[in-house]
């Protein structure tokens, strides 16, 4: 019943939402934000620590085809939905200071989003999953081509057309999936778990789901929609996509494609292994290059997602716990470092390091907000991103050596871009553009404070979320290892 | 029979209502007899019914498209607003010929002897060959109406021909009997060269009809210059009651011959597919993008068609639906701002997601719908279709089709970017109140669709 709460609440705050006029828009959008925070954080308390689907909710949906209205929470689904609904709020209250032309529209749309995302998580039941995967698509794509920059057109419709054509895949491999399960057909999770297919066929089936959750993620070489998207959509849209959106790709493979064609990934995993460490290696040379702080960020998040592929397809444990526990890190850094941006990009009208500096000798707490974020990015111990990072590169290395010692080759390539990052926005001589700069205000903290807990929490004590996911991740490897 | 009857017969009583001064009252009228017809229609599930020597029957898949194809209409006739303030001569013709032509198209689903289909394909066509030219002042809309009758009904004297040679080879009109008669000796064969020779002037005639390539030429200039306001009654009924007419021919005549006739069709399938998708991309006009769409759907609907299983019947028609609603609403919003704006190109929707939220916000979900995003009946309609063709191995065709669908959001979506990311090109557009009623129910019937597809994806 929560998972139904969790997954309708923000459906019907979005239609309420669309009634209120004027800017009290904003602020109703963020009640019912953090009203569904509330509700997902109840559901964690309750949550008991095994492998079981819990809070399932079932209700026949398309009787005579076997598909139901299935949904639930393992500890890797709770997870992100607590990432979902931890961020959105923060998201919502990040765009305060912005005034968008029809609001109601813009935070309705930001919430049906959020029902969309969640239900993604939550989906037991395959062509639920595919329902609500093209249903976060569709908002995301409005409010990155309403609100977007000033070359939002032709790029938005590059993403859509690009990420629709992936899913279109998705669907055929889940119908054929459908078709192969035995007696009246089925379109239940633990069905196509249990399917018995032959390699040819795990083969292909793994090509059609595979490539919807690259382009999703996105993989190389099908990331060129993300770069143009991120920089050209508007800050709370990016934070969106990269925050949240990028972890359904994950999510899939994870959920919906390892436990499904285990042959079919043990015959290309070595190829993803390498297309993803090419990633790495291709998204971090590109951000040291960027002069557009948005694009930078965008290229090292190319970086980042391809390590946490490559941990999950080493089908390690450790592989597996770090690239869900670096979902989350990602997710709150990324976010975080955005959000700084919009701040920069506000008061001085420019995302372009060559034109910034010295903005630390103005603003000591912006400063210090930025250092942790940063530090967390770059994987330092004590923050969320060593955690990930380590157990993810641990994955690697058990997998391979070389493969390992190339991937690692992430940790100081983001220390190289994120740090000059820094000192040519922070540091330096002021100019014209930054001698006047503000502090952070009182809503820009609210933000960013919790981010920042989270960055400290993840680096100090992950086993909090660890031990949450550790039962579901040692069941779903129980299943590919079959 | 008791639809074909009042369809009749309240189309000759418009006809004299005409004659009264006050058009105001046709429309009202008009939707009340499809209002009744649409009722007393569904009153005859589960009863099936044989008529003149059982060369109609009225069963579930009768009744079934023939309620798609009475609720497409009663969902057109509101567009016809503007002809009603324009008091135009001769309205209750058009509505006469709507109704007269509705009776063709109950036939064609009805039909069990060739003949009947003949008579039904010749009743809808002859009343969509002046419907087409009803514009008479506007030479593209006279060189529509032309252009349809002069290649319609050569397509119809070829269709003719093929049942004769069917007949020469069988001794009989009634499909059952062409049955036994066309498989008697050996399956998946044809017993004579002739039958195949009629079977093939068959298929051609009926292609030409809903406009499967290479037969569809005709479409997008056709398509073009006929008035808005028919081209969705023609885009939708005749697609509809054609394709539940072929599936009928196919499923029952020529089942046992499948070997024969299956290249042919899935050829015409991948042309129809690559032609309609490729085909609209080219297109900067809305109104014939949405001409080239239609032939894309006669792709899909071709491909449940093929597919050839039980679960086909049902694909067809829950397709045809949710193609119907969506294509009357977004040719409605299409007639509309194009009787004020005075463009049928995508330039027309400029900003309308400003001017008219409501209009904008249904041409959305309708384009959705087409293209087949879920939470629309077009999602549904495609998943079926695919299902259908998976469960008989046509796996490749489905990727083809696949990456037909993924092309038709390109088109689709084009008229979204103008409608929302646009400057506004004019000033609000004027909407009737019962226009608006119309869109809101189709918008609300298109989420049914694709909330509750059980209510209707088994009901045949």
């Amino acid at each position: 019943m929560i998972t139904a709460l969790l997954l309708f609440w923000p459906a019907l705050a979005g239609v309420l939402v669309l009634f209120i006029k004027g800017q009290n828009a904003k602020r109703a959008a963020f009640g019912a934000a953090v009203v569904e925070f509330v509700i997902a954080l109840y559901a964690m308390l309750q949550y008991q620590p095994n492998a079981q689907v819990q809070f399932q909710y079932f209700q026949p949906w398309i009787e005579n085809f076997g598909i139901n209205f299935a949904i639930g929470m393992d500890g890797i689904s709770l997870l992100l939905v607590f990432l979902t609904t931890f961020l959105v709020p923060l998201i919502i209250l990040s765009s305060f200071p912005h005034s968008y032309k029809n609001p109601n529209v813009f935070y309705a749309l930001i919430l049906f989003m959020q029902m969309g995302l969640i239900g993604v998580f939550t989906a037991f039941d395959a062509f639920l999953f595919y329902f609500f995967w093209e249903v976060a698509l569709i908002p995301i794509y409005f409010i990155s081509a309403v609100w977007g920059g000033e070359r939002r057109i032709p790029i938005t419709f590059k993403f859509f057309i690009y990420t629709i054509f992936g899913s279109l895949f998705m669907l055929v491999g889940f119908v054929y999936l459908y078709f192969q399960t035995p007696g009246a057909h089925t379109s239940d999770i633990n069905a196509f778990y249990q399917l018995s297919l032959d390699t040819t066929q795990q083969s292909w089936i793994f090509w059609f789901l595979f490539i919807a959750f690259a382009i999703k993620m996105p993989v190389f070489p099908f990331h060129t929609w993300q770069p143009d998207t991120y920089t050209e959509s508007p800050t709370q849209a990016t934070m969106l996509l990269s925050g949240i959106m990028l972890k359904m790709g994950i999510y899939g493979v994870i959920r919906w494609l390892l436990p499904i064609v285990p042959q079919g990934v043990s015959q290309w995993d070595g190829l993803v292994l390498v297309l993803s460490i090419i990633g790495i290696v291709y998204g971090s040379i590109i951000a040291i290059r960027q002069r557009d702080l948005k694009r930078l960020v965008a290229y090292s998040s190319i970086g980042h997602v391809g390590l946490i592929a490559a941990g999950i397809f080493t089908l390690t444990e450790h592989g597996m716990q770090g690239g869900i526990i670096q979902m989350l890190s990602h997710g709150i850094n990324v976010v975080g470092l955005f959000f700084i941006i919009d701040i920069i990009y506000r008061r001085t009208h420019t995302r372009d390091i060559k034109n910034l500096g010295g903005i630390t000798q103005t603003t000591p707490a912006l400063s210090i907000f930025f250092m942790i974020l940063l530090l967390g990015t770059v994987a330092l111990p004590l923050t969320n991103g060593f955690v990930g990072e380590f157990l993810l590169l641990s994955g690697v290395f058990q997998y391979n050596n070389w493969m390992g010692a190339i991937a690692g080759t992430t940790i100081i390539l983001s220390a190289v871009y994120m740090l000059r990052m820094f000192q040519g926005v922070m540091f330096g001589e002021q100019n014209a553009n930054t001698v006047t700069f503000r502090d952070v205000t009182g809503t820009e903290a609210a933000v960013l404070i919790p981010l920042v807990i989270m960055v400290f929490w993840i680096g100090l004590h992950p086993n909090t979320f660890l031990s949450l996911t550790e039962p579901a991740v040692g069941h779903l490897l129980g299943i590919i290892n079959r | 029979m008791n639809s074909i009857i009042l369809l009749t017969s309240f189309g000759i009583l418009n006809l004299f209502i005409g004659f009264s001064k006050s058009k105001k009252i046709i429309m009202p009228l008009v939707l009340l007899f499809l209002a009744i017809v649409f009722v007393v229609n569904l009153i005859g599930w589960n009863d099936t019914q044989t008529y003149f020597e059982r060369m109609l029957t009225i069963d579930n898949f009768a009744i079934a498209f023939t309620g798609v194809v009475v609720l497409t209409t009663i969902l057109v006739l509101p567009f016809a607003q503007r002809y009603v303030d324009q008091q135009d001569e001769s309205l209750a013709e058009y509505f006469s010929l709507l109704l007269f032509s509705l009776v063709g198209a109950i036939m064609m689903v009805a039909y069990e002897n060739l003949l009947m289909l003949f008579v039904g394909i010749e009743i809808l066509s002859i009343s969509m060959y002046v419907l087409a030219g009803s514009d008479k002042k506007n030479l593209k809309s006279n060189e529509a109406g032309l252009k349809y009758f002069l290649m319609g009904s050569f397509a119809t004297g070829i269709l003719l021909f093929g049942i004769v040679l069917i007949y020469g080879a069988t001794g009989t009109f009634y499909i059952s009997e062409i049955s036994s008669a066309a498989t008697a000796q050996s399956n998946n064969e044809l017993t004579s060269p002739l039958l195949g020779m009629g079977l093939l002037f068959t298929l051609i005639g009926i292609s030409f009809k809903v406009s499967v390539a290479p037969f569809h030429f005709w479409t997008p200039d056709v398509y073009e210059g006929t008035p808005t306001f028919f081209m969705a009654f023609m885009s939708t009924v005749v697609k509809a009651a054609g394709f539940a007419g072929f599936y009928k021919l196919m499923s029952v005549s020529f089942a046992g011959a499948q070997d024969i006739w299956f290249p042919t069709l899935i050829a015409m399938t991948v042309v129809t597919l690559a032609i309609g998708n490729i085909g609209a991309v080219a297109q900067n006009s809305f109104k014939r993008m949405m001409a080239y769409s239609s032939i894309s759907h006669a792709g899909y609907l071709m491909i449940a068609l093929l597919s050839f299983n039980d679960r086909s019947e049902n694909a067809i028609l829950f397709y045809s639906l949710a193609y119907s609603v969506s294509t009357v609403a977004a040719l409605g919003i299409l007639k509309i701002v194009a009787d004020q704006r005075d463009d049928v190109s995508y330039n027309a929707f400029n900003g309308l997601g400003r001017t008219n939220p409501l209009l904008a916000a249904v041409m959305a979900i309708s384009m959705c719908s087409l293209g087949g995003i879920p939470l629309t009946g077009g999602f549904f309609g495609k998943l079926f279709i695919f299902s259908a063709a998976l469960e008989q191995d046509l796996l490749w065709l489905i990727i083809l089709a696949i990456l037909m669908a993924a092309v038709g959001f390109y088109y689709y979506f084009r008229v979204i970017i103008a409608m929302y990311m646009r400057e506004p090109s004019g000033e609000r557009v004027q909407v009737s109140a019962l226009a608006s009623f119309a869109l809101i129910f189709m918008t609300v019937l298109t989420f049914v669709l694709g909330i509750a597809p059980g209510l209707l994806s088994n009901i045949l």
